[in-house]
């Protein structure tokens, strides 16, 4: 089988790429060279696509004798992730850009140039389990990334290979090391890869401007404090609200309204949200009978919680959980699985959380 | 494998590889005065003479340095530096939009911190620079520090008439640098008949070693040293010298410039129907820069290993992966050491749209290549072609 490696410069690519060789296969690596004005160096550990991880990326590359070359795909990306993401926020939103990537970037820009160049599929890094067109959590539970492939149809999931999703991460690190990989031991990248410095405020306060605001108490309408901009927000927020309240009680981010910049806040017990609503979801597999038992995942770092999932009025999905949750933002995924202990919990699909 | 990409580098030859070979196995540093350094210096001064003569250039014009980056960075800067500490007025650079990056990004780095102002030349289609288009940058000259425009184009193959511009820049006073990397045997270059100031040249286009080149300055151009030290070359470029490097560099010029009457001729051959192959098999591409027969000055007006194509409605990182897949390997002209494909800034600044500038593949020959290498790239461009369009442009 001829595949392409995307291979960011980090450890878990260089293995899968190098895992993919193994197997036999005719494998060429690919670095996306996602910014538009790249650096020079790697700043801090956050970033994924400065010349110096090209760089990281070429060596493993040259040491396995594949080719590989560097797709610019800086266009695109700030397109279709970057402008999101700050769109999503300015409407009040919470994205998840590292989803919206592999929806946009990784599995539809890349997968359909790699299929029309006449490869056969594309291999990543992800830690997640990928077998007969099934999409499962990775066995390295703290490393799973199914939450970010949950957006992936059955379609490209056909052209995409996670050779990585049946290991730990420990496992990786141990495999480059043993081939002498020189990113065996690079820092795992964090966080938003366009954000280098980690301050997304602040990157959002550049895009959008300071765009001033009142911050309202759910229970007695009264105006707390003022912000610079409802994208520095999200609901579930406890820290940072800048906000003066009579009683001691903590107070979390209950809604963003965009409109009148309206940040609502309110007591712990007014936070739990027992029903989400989706926009119209998309499918790993085939379309599921509703209602339907399972379980959701309502941000990348939470854990799953049992629901049940009915058809919504307008192509959308109704979640109603059995325990409420707190910090359920809207922009975010509702991705849904179908919980197995033994091949690991099976990725039915997701939603956008509306809102 | 099919090597078409002599452009980028072309093999050392053999006789460089023995002479540099035996060099290797010695002991000595041409500033020393004992009987090992009196050694090595009659080899480099050998050397030295050797390759001015095949240039046309006296032994004191002949400067040895790293390589073509090298030479044309000490050129631009150098002279730049030189002639505006004699005249505060010289802040103007007039140089190519078509020069090699060494050169581009030299004068930028001039204009950013040296307080230079660049002055791009008008192109014609082809990529020469025409002595009028010269004679309008440079005005009266007297507030220009230097010009360069490049004896041969690295990319689309273009000459420019290098002696003509030369007339042009001394008509008002003005030194020219020319960098002739692609042009040394190729064809013809006599550094005293061109009248050019400076001269870059490299050994790893002719068969030579890397990191070894040289600058050609005439003995009244005044030029800055970027390196300082022992005082070597003229007090131009410190170092000691790297005699293998550069008795490698000899012999590779003299070989080259010797031979080069016969094989221009066949790789003007062998190019010809390389360009003519590809262009039945897909009718729509376009060649590049000037016509294969083009003539200048009684020589040719297009370097003869050179092919510079646009394939329409493909890319052309995507044509270099399926040929390079299959076993061809050419070049898009333009990457970057970060390896990201950018339109060519070559055909960019001769006018050509986006889509030609992006759709582009050089294929250069070079001392080895031969009928089956040509027969090899026939075999298979149209399918790589067809497929690189269904590809699309990535947007
Ligand atoms: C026209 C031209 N100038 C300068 C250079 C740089 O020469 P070198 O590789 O010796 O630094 C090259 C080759 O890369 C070239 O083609």
């Amino acid at each position: 089988m001829r595949v392409l490696a995307a291979m960011s410069g980090g450890v878990d690519s260089a293995v899968a790429a190098a895992l993919a060789v193994d197997a036999g296969h005719d494998v060429t690596g690919v670095h996306l060279a996602l910014s538009p004005d790249r650096q020079t160096l790697r700043s801090g550990a956050r970033g994924c696509c400065s010349v110096e991880d090209a760089h990281d990326a070429r060596r493993v590359a040259d040491e396995l004798g594949i080719p590989f070359y560097v797709w610019d795909l800086a266009e695109r990306f700030t397109e279709d992730v970057v402008d999101d993401f700050v769109a999503e926020y300015a409407a009040g939103r919470t994205p998840n850009p590292c989803l919206r990537c592999n929806e946009k970037i990784k599995f539809t820009a890349v997968l359909d140039r790699a299929l029309a160049l006449g490869f056969d599929a594309v291999v990543t890094g992800h830690h997640a389990r990928l077998a007969d067109g099934e999409l499962r959590r990775s066995v390295d539970a703290a490393k799973d990334q199914s939450y970010v492939l949950g957006v992936l149809t059955a379609e490209q999931l056909a052209g995409a290979r996670f050779p990585l999703g049946s290991m730990t991460k420990e496992r990786v690190r141990a495999i480059a090391a043993e081939r002498g990989f020189a990113v065996a031991t690079k820092p795992d990248s964090h966080d938003i890869c366009f954000i280098p410095d980690g301050d997304t405020r602040g990157f959002l306060t550049r895009r959008l401007g300071a765009q001033p605001g009142p911050v309202v108490d759910a229970a007695t309408g009264a105006t707390v404090g003022t912000h610079e901009g409802t994208h520095g927000f999200t609901v579930g927020q406890r820290r940072g609200l800048g906000i003066a309240v009579g009683d001691q009680r903590p107070r979390y981010v209950l809604s963003i309204e965009p409109v009148t910049r309206t940040v609502t806040v309110g007591t712990a017990e007014l936070t739990g949200v027992a029903r989400v609503r989706t926009a119209p979801p998309t499918w790993t597999g085939p379309v599921p009978e509703l209602p339907l038992r399972a379980q959701v995942q309502l941000r990348a770092h939470s854990a799953a919680v049992a629901c049940t999932v009915t058809a919504g009025a307008d192509g959308g999905l109704v979640v109603d959980l059995d325990e409420a949750q707190r910090g359920v933002a809207p922009g975010q995924s509702a991705v849904l699985y179908a919980p197995d202990r033994a091949r690991g919990d099976l990725v039915l699909g997701q939603g956008t959380v509306a809102g | 494998m099919t090597y078409l990409d002599h452009a980028a580098t072309t093999p050392v030859l053999p006789e460089v590889l023995s002479a540099m070979t035996e060099q290797w196995a010695r002991v000595g540093n041409a500033s020393s005065l004992h009987a090992s350094g009196r050694a090595a210096r009659r080899d480099a001064e050998q050397s030295r003479e050797r390759l001015a003569e095949a240039l046309g250039a006296r032994p004191s014009e002949v400067l040895f340095t790293g390589g073509g980056t090298e030479s044309d960075n000490l050129a631009v800067k150098g002279l730049f530096w030189a002639r505006r500490e004699a005249d505060s007025r010289r802040r103007r650079l007039v140089v190519s939009p078509a020069e090699h990056h060494a050169v581009l990004d030299s004068a930028e780095w001039l204009a950013k911190h040296e307080g230079a102002e660049v002055t791009w030349l008008h192109l014609e289609p082809t990529g020469r620079v025409t002595p009028e288009a010269l004679a309008d940058a440079l005005g009266d000259g007297s507030d220009v520090a230097m010009a360069s425009v490049m004896w041969a184009n690295n990319e689309i193959g273009t000459v420019s008439d290098v002696a003509a511009l030369a007339d042009v820049a001394h008509a008002v006073g003005v030194p020219l640098h020319t960098d002739a990397v692609q042009a040394v045997g190729q064809v013809p270059v006599d550094f005293s008949a061109s009248g050019v100031d400076a001269l870059t040249m490299t050994g790893h286009k002719l068969g030579g070693p890397m990191g070894a080149g040289a600058l050609l300055l005439r003995r009244d151009a005044e030029c800055t040293p970027l390196l300082h030290g022992g005082g070597q070359e003229r007090d131009v470029r410190s170092g000691t010298l790297d005699v293998p490097a550069i008795v490698g560099l000899a012999v590779a010029a003299t070989t080259a410039v010797a031979s080069r009457v016969e094989r221009a001729a066949r790789l003007a051959a062998l190019r010809d129907r390389l360009v003519a192959g590809v262009l039945e098999q897909v009718p729509d591409a376009q060649l590049n820069g000037a016509p294969l027969d083009d003539v200048l000055a009684g020589g040719p007006g297009r370097l003869p290993g050179n092919a510079h194509l646009s394939f329409p409605g493909a890319e052309g990182d995507a044509l270099l992966m399926l040929l390079d897949a299959r076993g061809i390997e050419c070049s898009t002209g333009s990457a970057c050491s970060a390896g990201v494909a950018r339109p060519s800034h070559v055909l960019t600044a001769v006018g050509a749209e986006a889509d030609r500038a992006r759709s582009s593949l050089r294929f250069s020959l070079g001392s080895t290549s031969t009928d089956a290498d040509v027969d090899a790239l026939l075999a298979v461009i149209a399918p790589v072609v067809e497929r690189a369009r269904r590809a699309g442009r990535g947007r």
